[in-house]
């Protein structure tokens, strides 16, 4: 099933590979295989984090309860946010792969901007909370609240200081080889925060509201 | 670690998944109906019984889940020589059993240590 | 305005343990010590030297030999802490105190175990796995060589922290994991579990990175040719090693991020009340403290392999259930965890399921030691220096094995769970498994790494002085546990047991002459490295890496190998193999960078500055750690060509360099090389 890295193709009495690219060992870029096995590891981090809550989950200690709370329309509205700004990145790896560097930055810039609305939001949704003295201290549900949420939202926030590197960088030298991958990394990362965030709203927010 | 050319990105049998604009598309729509009938579930609450609602809410999320991972993430059994999905799918069973083993156990560490935690308003009983 | 308080946050003239007779002395040896080899340094001119070869390099053997120095520096440290114990331990009986109060007792078994897992054993075996796998796969690095640079020294920063404790402030006393709830802020408020957080997380990430590093290089780097059935087994061990590595760090890094957190911002995840649960802490730090000892000894069961084939002159005895027993523990150790708190309280039905799983751990363990067994059987076994250390495992290591099935029986374990019977099991399979095997792959591959064999006379005083002084320091130790008597106490009332605890000291003892010998091999050996100089392959050895020079030049293979069998060297032996002699051409190379130490150094003055809640600083060094790696991303132009003449020459000479041309006198006279001096242009 799993195939090897290139062919075993030569004959048995050749020892040595002798090619005109041998330079590298024949070997394509392993940036992207080692990139999503740091995001399988992050998904572990998460997991750690979800398995948290899930035990604190109604660890209230009197304190505000998720119906006291969360407001759904408001995660409705993020979610949505979150999911189109993962189309918009892919819009812009489309461009990519047609060498468009304009549309590119375009469409890059435009999933910064709904990220950035994301974590306004979030900010926007914490800062009630606090004031309302549903703070990260208060109990151990919110502590887990606050935590994973937030957790989230870093990673969020450095996926777009993430783009504005980006866009710096392929304004400056194009869609080379190097700027392709990192996109693609980039890609990789910003997609699976959408998969996380269907975790989060899903085990957060609408199993919260239901107890 | 070579001078990058662009066959490093698309070497024999290191395919990473393309998209299309289709599969973007299909992607979009079914996450949005996947993402809207479970909000609706909660908010209308058409079903009285919330144990229904939430497993159907985990039902519509896994399947959300999966979508994401082949229209956005490309995941396919081909990618980096099938070790793409082996890594996902080794990922996926560690995510389980931590979290799952981590509620078993608590579960029962509370029922059997924790006096008086277990109060009403608490999540019923995990198997 | 300039209170002392903002810019020194907790950090007093109170925070040096100028009362303290032991640190003091300690300070002064180290101070000494530390001067005369920075005097030295600057003597004989090597900064530049060593800036340019040793803390800037990308070369995977290089790194690889790095980690094992810091594992063997902070193997002194971890001991001197176990010596202070089994001498505190062999004397407080009764109305003796000792000489160990018990708060700096506790730091010393907290400490102890702390470096020696993450400071000792992660180091040598993330060293031997850096050195000898892309040699095995015929690659000519790993697939990131920057982050394996940033790999070591964030290691090495975190190493750093656990030393800076020892004399400004204080360690954790919460035991090797950094328990709650005494590690809870209420309970230790100074800087000890801080101290311990922070130099952890930093190594962690560096641990994590390394894993992914090791990982991505096996499945994308081997030669043409090696499919995975034809890889070496210590290749597949480290494969299988490093992919539980990246999936276990995230949930210590969870934990402790936590934890952090509850001291810090005032969350409630492991306090005592409202809301918050310490035994979810013990359920995630044992999730990865389980698995981890696996990814300790999977690969020392892999240098196992290849020492013993190696030195009875046979193909390893049945390779496919080596590689599916591996892969099965792998799986395996992940559903065990709770077997670490049996006593905790979760019930019968959630403590049969972790004890029958850990039993079942056991088999595919037993699997490979019957390998060993037939592989040794009817072969011409030639009992050099890395052999004796397999026999002496296979002996030591199989008592502490049983010794852990016994364990995994619930109604045993409540009898037994932390009392010293524990703690002689896992340091049976840790010393008897992982210590000795670290050893066997340092005598082993170290003439590889440096061109001439360590010497064999101090090798025996090494090898004697660890294996009897381990069985007369720990038999007692399991029968004062067996007897009842609990872990991590100073000091006893039954003075019955004392003739138990000093047997152990003198045990001690003996291994301590054992650490010497080894010290003192190292030396010995350099000084008599032209006697003990030696070529490609002085072990007759089976896989690739003995294929190369000793040392392999920085570029390890000239012509990538292409592989068609098992034992790929083997096989090229046995077929009439012919090294080439030209037609070379210019090799692609990363080059090195000063980025990774600047960065390490960085989370360093981040971690002391969070600890001692000197917040500009933090502020300043995490700005700073971010600017830096941004501006690292901005370096387009990572690589260089060898030139094909200059592999000419290198491959003419057969023989490689550690390091490069235009070495400083003193050290070209180390490496027995003349060099030209080097043209003005």
């Amino acid at each position: 099933m799993l195939t090897t890295t290139s062919g075993g193709g030569h004959d048995r009495n050749t020892f040595h590979l002798i090619e005109k690219e041998d330079h590298d060992g024949g070997h394509a870029s392993p940036v992207l295989l080692g990139f999503w096995i740091y995001l399988m590891s992050d998904a572990l981090l998460f997991a750690a984090l979800f398995a948290t809550f899930g035990v604190l989950s109604t660890s209230y200690a009197g304190g505000p309860t998720p119906r006291e709370i969360f407001e759904l329309p408001l995660v409705a509205l993020n979610t949505a946010i979150l999911l189109v700004s993962s189309i918009t990145y892919g819009f812009g790896m489309l461009a990519m792969e047609k060498g468009q560097t304009k549309t590119v930055q375009l469409w890059l810039a435009i999933t910064a901007l709904l990220g950035m609305s994301f974590v306004g939001v979030e900010l926007f949704e914490f800062s009630k909370l606090i004031a309302e003295g549903a703070t990260p201290q208060r109990s151990g549900f919110l502590s887990g609240f606050f935590t994973l949420v937030g957790t989230h939202g870093l990673h969020v926030s450095v996926g777009i200081l993430w783009i504005g590197i980006m866009l710096i960088q392929v304004g400056r030298y194009g869609l080379n080889t190097i700027n392709k991958r990192r996109l693609l990394c980039l890609s990789m990362f910003w997609h699976f925060l959408d998969v996380i965030w269907i975790g989060v709203f899903t085990f957060v927010y609408l199993l919260g509201m239901l107890r | 670690m070579s001078a990058p050319t662009d066959t490093d990105l698309h070497a024999h049998g290191d395919e990473h998944g393309h998209g299309s604009r289709s599969s973007y598309l299909i992607g979009f729509a079914l996450s949005a109906i996947l993402t809207l009938i479970p909000f609706w579930l909660v908010m209308a609450r058409p079903i009285a019984d919330p144990v229904t609602i939430a497993v159907a809410v985990i039902v519509f999320a896994v399947a959300q889940i999966l979508v994401h991972t082949v229209c956005f993430l490309h995941v396919n059994t081909s990618g980096e020589g099938g070790w793409t999905l082996l890594a996902y799918l080794f990922t996926a069973v560690l995510l389980v059993i931590t979290i799952a083993g981590s509620l078993w156990i608590m579960y029962h560490l509370n029922t059997n240590m924790m006096p008086g935690m277990m109060e009403t308003g608490q999540v019923s009983s995990t198997p | 305005m300039f209170d002392p308080k903002t810019i020194f946050g907790r950090l007093t003239w109170e925070s040096f343990p100028v009362h303290e007779p032991i640190l003091l002395t300690t300070f002064a040896v180290v101070a000494l010590g530390g001067i005369a080899v920075l005097g030295l340094i600057t003597r004989y001119r090597l900064w530049g030297y060593l800036w340019k070869e040793w803390f800037t390099t990308v070369d995977h053997k290089k790194i690889g030999i790095m980690y094992i120095i810091l594992g063997v520096v902070m193997l002194l440290r971890g001991f001197s802490d176990a010596i202070m114990m089994r001498l505190q331990q062999a004397i407080a009986f009764g109305s003796n105190p000792g000489y160990l109060p018990p708060h700096h007792y506790d730091q010393i078994f907290t400490a102890h175990g702390t470096i020696m897992i993450f400071f000792v054993a992660i180091p040598l075996v993330s060293g031997v796995i850096n050195f000898v796998m892309p040699l095995q796969i015929g690659a000519r690095d790993v697939a990131f060589p920057y982050l394996n640079s940033l790999s070591f020294w964030l290691t090495a920063a975190g190493a750093g922290l656990v030393m800076a404790s020892l004399f400004i402030g204080e360690f954790s006393t919460a035991g090797w994991l950094n328990y709650v709830p005494v590690a809870n802020l209420q309970n230790s408020p100074g800087v000890g579990p801080d101290y311990y957080l922070w130099a952890l997380q930093i190594a962690g990430v560096g641990t994590t990175l390394s894993a992914i590093n090791m990982v991505t290089t096996i499945i994308k780097m081997r030669a043409p040719g090696m499919t995975m059935m034809k890889m070496p087994v210590f290749t597949w061990t480290a494969l299988c090693s490093q992919a539980l590595a990246i999936a276990i760090f995230p949930a210590l890094t969870g934990a402790f991020a936590l934890l952090m957190m509850d001291r810090y911002v005032g969350t409630n995840f492991f306090t005592n009340d409202l809301g918050g649960n310490p035994m979810m802490y013990w359920n995630l730090v044992w999730i990865w403290g389980h698995p981890e000892v696996y990814v300790l000894v999977l690969p020392v069961f892999g240098i196992y392999s290849e020492i013993t084939s190696t030195f009875t002159g046979k193909r390893l005895f049945g390779y496919s259930s080596m590689v599916y027993a591996t892969v099965v523990i792998t799986i395996l150790s992940y559903l065990v965890w709770l077997h670490h708190f049996f006593t905790m309280g979760s019930g019968a039905s959630v403590n049969s399921f972790f004890g029958i799983a850990t039993m079942v751990i056991a088999i595919p363990t037993g699997a490979k030691i019957f390998n060993w067994l037939f592989t040794m059987y009817r072969g011409s076994i030639r009992y050099e220096l890395p052999m004796m250390w397999v026999v002496a495992f296979m002996l030591t290591f199989v008592v502490g094995g049983m010794t852990g099935v016994l364990l995994a029986v619930p109604p045993a374990d409540f009898v037994l769970h932390n009392s010293l019977f524990l703690v002689a099991h896992f340091h049976n399979v840790i010393i008897g498994g992982v210590v000795f095997g670290l050893f066997a792959g340092i005598d082993y591959w170290f003439p590889k790494a440096f061109g001439y064999k360590l010497d064999r006379f101090w090798g025996k005083v090494h090898f004697w002085g660890w294996v009897i002084g381990y069985w007369v320091a720990w038999t007692p130790i399991y029968i004062v546990g067996l007897m009842g008597t609990t872990r991590r106490v100073n000091h006893f009332d039954d003075p019955s047991l004392q003739p138990w605890f000093v047997i152990a000291a003198i045990g001690a003892g003996i291994i301590l002459i054992g650490i010497l010998g080894f010290v003192i091999q190292l030396v010995v050996s350099f000084l008599r490295r032209d006697q003990l100089r030696v070529g490609n392959d002085p072990w007759d050895g089976r896989t690739l890496e003995w294929s190369t020079s000793s040392p392999p030049p920085a570029y390890n293979f000239a012509f990538t190998p292409v592989v068609h069998e098992l034992d790929a060297w083997y096989d090229m032996k046995s077929r009439g193999y012919d090294h080439p002699t030209d037609h070379f051409r210019p090799i692609h190379m990363p080059r090195n960078t000063g980025t990774a130490i600047i960065q390490a150094g960085l989370a360093a003055v981040l971690g002391f500055a969070m600890v001692w809640y000197i917040w500009w600083l933090a502020v300043l060094a995490f700005v700073a750690l971010v600017a830096v790696t941004i501006w690292h991303s901005f370096d387009y132009n990572r690589d260089y060509d060898i030139p094909a003449d200059e592999v000419t020459r290198i491959e003419g000479e057969k023989r490689g360099y550690l390091v490069s041309e235009h070495l400083p006198p003193v050290v070209q006279n180390a490496l027995g090389v003349r060099q030209p001096a080097p043209v003005e242009a």
